[in-house]
């Protein structure tokens, strides 16, 4: 009784070290991500990986998310002989859920798993004690501005997959489906608020701050060799798509 | 070709993701970077049911104006609208709330009166008609004149 009352202790000792240790380093890489000078170079390096890179790939996503968008809300609120609001059905949901929450999963995958096992191989192969021994802190010159860089990248990005799904929403509601061109787009903006928009930005900079959060911490804490790097590389990737879907609900419950 | 080299693909990107957020923002979210000269003006109805902060207010069928609040004032709707300037209003306009399609939305239609007196800035259009209760009236037309 006792010994189970032991390991359940350890356990739950062990998880609260974990959270308390992330908190820390994610405090640590803040205050030296605002502390001058900004490390400018190193951030628009990261600017570039994060976010030109995967331009790509949030552009294929968001077209074919707003299509099938427009698709299956043409089809569903004909039904209902409601097909005009196919606008604001593409626009709302892509705006206040799908654009924020896709790219910042597109992101994650794409990029914060380079970002784990890049610092992640330095951890191991003892290049980040190296930038200790000779007084350089690792988290200034490694974390902050991987995290800047997402924190500019994930809400340009979401932004961008926006944009181009409502066009996917108008390429298939309009051109394939033959709905008025003025009613798609004088829908959406009867419909779309300023609200909706900040409050996808502001969920898509959350995203941005937990995916290099958790991408840099998985690396930055890395050990047993290259077994171990794959090991956080994997948990870092599952952790941050099951913390951006939470987040988002939150985000949802709080905001709304 | 050449490649780009990485702060003109960066510049290229931030300056692509700013317009996107732009066009969201100012077209879809109508965010008014300069307060376009408005007009405030008061109307009071018995119900507003279905109205929203935010609804349009039209002359003949022209979008004028929003609904800037609603709020309750002595058991009537106190609706405050922003009106373009510049569009004057008679004393007798009458506003009234009319329903756009089946589930469409409610919005503030005037309409022009005849009198010569203009309503000032922040005045009251006394002349209202109220959203229209289709159950009420569907109530009324089944069960005869059940008032």
């Amino acid at each position: 009784m006792l010994a189970l009352a032991e390991a359940i202790g350890t356990r739950v000792l062990r998880k609260i070290r974990a959270m308390g240790g992330m908190t820390i380093f994610l405090w640590a890489s803040l205050s030296s991500a605002v502390a001058p000078p900004v490390p400018l170079r190193h951030v628009v390096k990261q600017v570039h990986f994060i976010g030109v890179k995967s331009l790509f790939v949030i552009v294929l996503t968001a077209s074919f998310t707003g299509m099938v968008l427009g698709l299956q809300g043409y089809y569903t609120l004909r039904k209902f002989a409601a097909e005009g609001l196919l606008g604001s059905a593409v626009a709302l949901s892509l705006i206040r859920e799908l654009g924020p929450v896709l790219s910042a999963l597109m992101v994650t995958g794409r990029a914060g798993s380079a970002l784990t096992a890049e610092i992640g191989i330095m951890r191991i192969g003892e290049q980040i004690d190296a930038l200790e021994t000779m007084g350089i802190d690792p988290i200034r010159h490694l974390v902050s501005p991987r995290m800047l860089g997402a924190l500019v990248s994930v809400p340009l990005l979401a932004s961008i997959f926006d944009v181009i799904g409502i066009l996917g929403g108008y390429l298939v509601g309009v051109k394939l489906l033959g709905l008025n061109q003025g009613v798609y787009f004088g829908q959406m903006e009867a419909s779309v608020m300023l609200k909706d928009v900040s409050d996808g930005l502001l969920k898509s900079i959350a995203f941005g701050l937990i995916i290099s959060w958790v991408c840099t911490f998985k690396g930055y804490h890395t050990a047993r060799g290259a077994e171990g790097v794959s090991q956080s590389t994997t948990s870092a990737v599952v952790l941050s798509s099951v913390l951006v879907l939470i987040g988002d609900y939150l985000l949802t419950s709080v905001l709304l | 070709m050449k490649r780009l080299n990485v702060e003109t693909a960066v510049g290229l990107f931030v300056i692509a993701g700013i317009l996107c957020l732009a066009w969201l923002s100012v077209k879809l979210g109508k965010l008014e970077f300069l307060e376009s000269d408005t007009v405030p003006v008061i109307a009071e109805f018995s119900s507003v049911s279905g109205l929203k902060e935010g609804a349009a207010v039209e002359i003949a069928g022209v979008e004028v104006g929003k609904v800037v609040s609603i709020a309750e004032k002595d058991y009537k709707a106190r609706v405050t609208m922003k009106l373009r300037s510049g569009i004057p209003l008679q004393e007798d306009a009458i506003a009234s709330i009319r329903t756009r399609g089946l589930i469409g939305d409610r919005y503030v239609s005037l309409t022009p009166g005849a009198s010569d007196r203009r309503i000032p800035p922040g005045g009251r259009i006394r002349e209202t008609e109220s959203a229209v209760d289709l159950e009420g009236i569907l109530g009324q037309f089944i069960h005869g004149s059940a008032k």
